[in-house]
């Protein structure tokens, strides 16, 4: 598979460049997902694993801004002289998607979604709302505010994949533009860091003909659009058109 | 081997029953997909994070309808929606039901018609409990005789 080849290329390139193109430390998406019932967290949690996600459950969207580092009060502390690293406690892993519930005591999904939304560090992880209203005005207002996607619950092991399936492929696509956006800029991080020279050596020509191809392998792969053009998904059509 | 073939055998009748009689709907086959050799008891592990969940909502709600100066309906509308929300997401169908059917009596502020529902939604959580149980039951010896789970559908 196209896709598959691309992602092969990829790495190879990663260890040629020498760049740090890896979101987190090993190929495996990691997941925020956020969600106050524990039966719920628990059968999430068990979707992602069996998708081959790092999952990280935390129970109201208050813990969620703390595991990024957005908790305005951690964030006070911080202006305040604060030691940042004491409360590196709360914050984590590189979190490549975050999935949440829309209805939560105190922070709804919607708010968190918003604050991530409005945050430039975090702005660009894609967020997933969960709700078990297929409430149509619900759906468009988290849609207008940026959300990826909207899966009405209970949510199903094919939900869950389509989702890894085409956060994994934009993750992708989104290294190999900034590898390719970085070689044009002709910025070469490790070149600065350890004053190396082989990597002029890297023939622009092998980067640029693999960003051509990369659309191409997301049109083979049906479910992944290219960019976050987030109306495209046919299961949160039929989810929308179907009743409940 | 016969011994653990029988026991399988009961499993699938008793599995399929379920089905039948509604107690639970396809969200609970599709939560016996996500059970492997790594996690072989994962359905049974929700089930009774499920059952703690629903014991304590009931006992909330029964005793928000108790209260004399007043019924705290918002609590209640509360405490049906986690329910709904729990019940679906493992596949407890009638208990699902008895929810909805529930809620409709909470938005018109009935204290009589919630009591009523609360009784029915008590008992279909009995039902669910003993039926799970018995279920849960059949999986642990079909396990401690070297058997596996059979994966019903």
């Amino acid at each position: 598979m196209a896709r598959n080849g691309g992602v092969a290329w990829m790495r190879t390139t990663e260890k040629i460049d020498g760049y740090d193109l890896s979101t987190s430390d090993t190929e495996e998406v990691h997941v925020l997902a956020v969600d106050d019932s524990l039966v719920d967290r628990k059968v999430i949690e068990r979707l992602l694993r069996i998708s081959s996600c790092k999952v990280t459950a935390v129970d109201s969207g208050r813990r969620a801004l703390q595991y990024l580092g957005l908790d305005e009060e951690i964030q006070k502390k911080e202006t305040n002289g604060f030691d940042p690293f004491f409360y590196c406690d709360f914050q984590g892993l590189k979190v490549d998607l975050i999935i949440t519930d829309y209805c939560m005591p105190g922070m709804t999904g919607y708010e968190l979604l918003k604050k991530v939304k409005e945050s430039s560090a975090f702005r660009e992880i894609p967020v997933v709302i969960m709700s078990s209203e297929n409430v149509i005005a619900r759906i468009d207002r988290c849609l207008e505010e940026g959300a990826e996607d909207f899966i009405v619950k209970p949510v199903k092991l094919s939900d869950v994949k389509r989702i890894i399936d085409y956060t994994t492929t934009e993750l992708r696509e989104g290294e190999l533009r900034e590898g390719a956006r970085a070689k044009r800029r002709g910025i070469n991080k490790r070149k600065q860091r350890e004053g190396d020279d082989d990597l002029s050596s890297s023939p622009p020509s092998t980067l640029s003909s693999s960003t051509s191809s990369s659309p191409s392998s997301s049109i083979q792969s049906a479910t992944a659009p290219s960019s976050p053009s987030t109306l495209d998904s046919p299961t949160r059509r039929l989810k929308m058109t179907s009743s409940e | 081997m016969d011994f653990v073939n029988q026991l399988q055998r009961k499993f699938i009748d008793y599995s399929s029953s379920l089905h039948r009689e509604g107690i639970v709907d396809d969200q609970f086959t599709q939560l016996r997909k996500l059970e492997d050799e790594n996690s072989p008891h994962f359905v049974m592990e929700v089930a009774s994070l499920f059952f703690e969940d629903c014991e304590k909502l009931i006992n909330n709600m029964a005793i928000a309808l108790e209260q004399k100066q007043g019924v705290d309906f918002k609590q209640i509308d509360e405490c049906i929606h986690q329910l709904k929300g729990s019940s679906s997401s493992i596949g407890a169908l009638r208990v699902k039901n008895a929810c909805i059917a529930f809620r409709s009596f909470s938005d018109g502020q009935n204290r009589e018609g919630c009591l009523r529902c609360l009784q029915q939604l008590s008992h279909e959580y009995s039902l669910l409990k003993n039926k799970l149980q018995t279920l849960f039951r059949l999986e642990k010896q079909i396990v401690a005789a070297g058997g596996s789970i059979p994966r019903v559908h």
